[in-house]
């Protein structure tokens, strides 16, 4: 068997400030395979961000390792690393440069990455375009002129146009209005088997996360508490934080609001 | 009948700007009576928050702003009244909470002197001793057991659920008729934000405050609000009791907008098409009782 795109073992991060010591991540492990989508839940604190950080290289970790199909990732990531692991965040507007048109910022990650000939990248550009749902002419505007979720597809389309393995999503739909967030999310969940992706979803939104993710891993102050099938873990879930964090989602129906009560009771249970 | 403590009726507004008049919001008509927590859901650009601006009297401020229709808060139409009426009615009889927090309040005052200044608001000569006993008791209302700590803080000395709960506590100290939140508790940590709507719908309760509740999350909404009202693009296009609406939402505004929400029961990502549509079909209104419209 094929090892996990992903592995992560005994990672810990440590953040030194000039008084004191803050432990972000505390010896955690686990593992992403080909093609799955892991979520990263959790709340502020938990350590997602950080989880994130350290497997897209933005700073080392304190101790543990992070392996990429069985090898080692280096604390300094060589460019094709840089490439296989992409980041879609939050807010599209402060990741796109203003000042870039749409297809200058893809072009660029194509022209860092020397993916394709030099001739065929407009070309390259037009594909992804249409790939992440917009119109080719979009390529000429500036990031201003798009909607939300105009951007966040343009971010989508940066990422795959590094031809990524992993592609991180943190919070990819949190700023977005609900009926733009649907077809965002449908879109990602469209890609991944077609572009072979491997997604890793960091979000507070479990109601997203039970209808997107194949497994879940929930955060707590830096620990993995729990991590299981989506499935049964929302059916099951054992850990009374990862209850508590369920019993709490905002539901509109009636149907969601018994399974949910039915959890929150569980939590008193002897 | 009791006199409503909000009424809105056929409310416009729109902007003149260089090259055209805009129009925002195309004849609102709400009613809150007293006691009642109602909602404005939508999405962003609808139009909630110019809504509640012009009920506050911000808007009537802007220059550039022209406002129709009328707005009568406890019998009393805003427009008859001059800013300065209006501007006494902010922080005493109609108060407000925001989604952050911590960004809300005052960074270089501590907690203990923002919340004497909102106190003298509604009674200007206040002693420094009578503020403190009133603002600790509010605060023990919002579930905070050490006041003097909280007193001694910054706002940035507090996590953002404890701000939450400040503003809550300063925003009822007055015994407002109307308290009017945008977007509660959006910048918090869910855990956070379910106990935060939880304790200001007691606390609303036990006041008998009216809420105009301010929210594009629906879920939020089903749990906050007896009524609600959807708005899409400046109109109006259901409203009726949350228990309804919810089950049987009418407009195909409304229907869309909960089949975009994912279920935390499963059942898959939503699926609206990729196409936007337009919603132009009339109002859908609930009967009282909870009856199908």
């Amino acid at each position: 068997m094929s090892p996990p795109l992903l592995e992560v073992h005994n990672l810990s991060k440590v953040f030194r400030l000039e008084d004191r010591e803050v432990p972000a991540l505390l010896e955690v492990s686990f593992d992403v395979s080909v093609g799955e989508c892991l979520a990263i839940v959790g709340e502020s604190g938990a350590g997602k961000t950080t989880v994130a950080n350290l497997i897209l290289g933005v700073y080392p970790p304190s101790s543990g390792d992070i392996l990429m199909h069985g090898a080692p990732l280096p604390p300094r990531r060589r460019r094709e690393h840089r490439r296989a692991i992409q980041l879609v965040q939050q807010n599209p507007l402060s990741t796109l440069n203003p000042k870039r048109t749409v297809g200058a910022s893809l072009r660029l990650a194509l022209d860092v990455h020397r993916i394709g000939e030099r001739q065929e990248r407009p070309e390259i550009v037009a594909t992804l375009l249409e790939e992440v749902g917009l119109p080719a002419d979009f390529a000429r505007r500036y990031p201003a002129a798009l909607s939300g979720g105009q951007r966040q597809r343009v971010a989508v389309a940066r990422a795959l146009a590094c031809r990524s393995e992993l592609v991180v999503l943190d919070e990819p739909t949190s700023s977005l209005d609900v009926l733009v967030q649907a077809r965002v999310l449908r879109l990602l969940e469209e890609l991944r088997p077609r572009r072979g992706l491997t997604y890793l979803f960091i979000t507070h939104d479990l109601s997203v996360v039970r209808n997107f993710a194949d497994r879940v891993a929930v955060f707590e102050k830096g620990r993995l508490i729990e991590i299981g099938v989506t499935e049964a873990l929302f059916a099951a879930p054992e850990h009374p934080y990862t209850r508590r964090l369920i019993s709490a989602v905002p539901v509109v129906t009636r149907e969601e609001e018994a399974m949910r009560d039915a959890l929150a009771e569980g939590e008193f249970r002897p | 009948m009791t006199v409503p403590t909000l009424d809105i009726r056929d409310l416009r507004l729109g902007f003149r700007t260089y090259e055209a008049y805009v129009e925002v919001l195309h004849g609102i008509s709400l009613t809150i009576r007293p006691g009642e927590r109602v909602a404005l859901v939508g999405e962003s650009g609808s139009g909630k928050s110019v809504t509640a601006r012009i009920v506050l009297g911000l808007l009537q401020l802007l220059r550039s702003a022209r406002i129709s229709g009328s707005v009568v808060f406890e019998g009393r139409d805003l427009d008859r009244m001059s800013a300065r009426e209006r501007s006494r009615l902010r922080g005493t009889r109609m108060t407000m909470v925001f989604q952050d927090p911590t960004s809300s309040l005052n960074p270089v005052y501590r907690i203990g002197t923002q919340f004497h200044e909102v106190l003298r608001r509604a009674e200007p000569r206040i002693s420094e001793a009578a503020a403190r006993e009133r603002a600790a008791q509010m605060l023990m209302e919002v579930s905070i057991d050490d006041p003097d700590r909280v007193f001694e803080s910054y706002a940035f000395q507090l996590s953002g659920g404890m701000n939450q709960r400040v503003m809550i506590a300063m925003a009822l100290a007055n015994e407002p008729a109307l308290l009017i939140a945008d977007e509660p508790g959006t910048a918090l940590d869910v855990t956070v934000q379910a106990q935060t709507l939880k304790l200001m719908r007691e606390l609303v309760e036990h006041h008998h405050t009216s809420v105009l509740f301010i929210s594009h999350n629906l879920g939020v909404v089903r749990e906050f609000a007896d009524r609600v009202y959807v708005i899409y693009k400046g109109r109006i296009v259901e409203e009726g009791p949350c228990a309804s609406v919810f089950e049987r939402p009418g407009h195909a505004y409304t229907r869309a907008l909960m089949a975009a929400v994912p279920r935390i029961t499963g059942g898959g990502l939503p699926d609206i098409g990729d196409e936007p549509r337009d919603f132009s079909e009339p109002l859908v209104v609930h009967a009282a009782g909870g009856g199908a419209p």
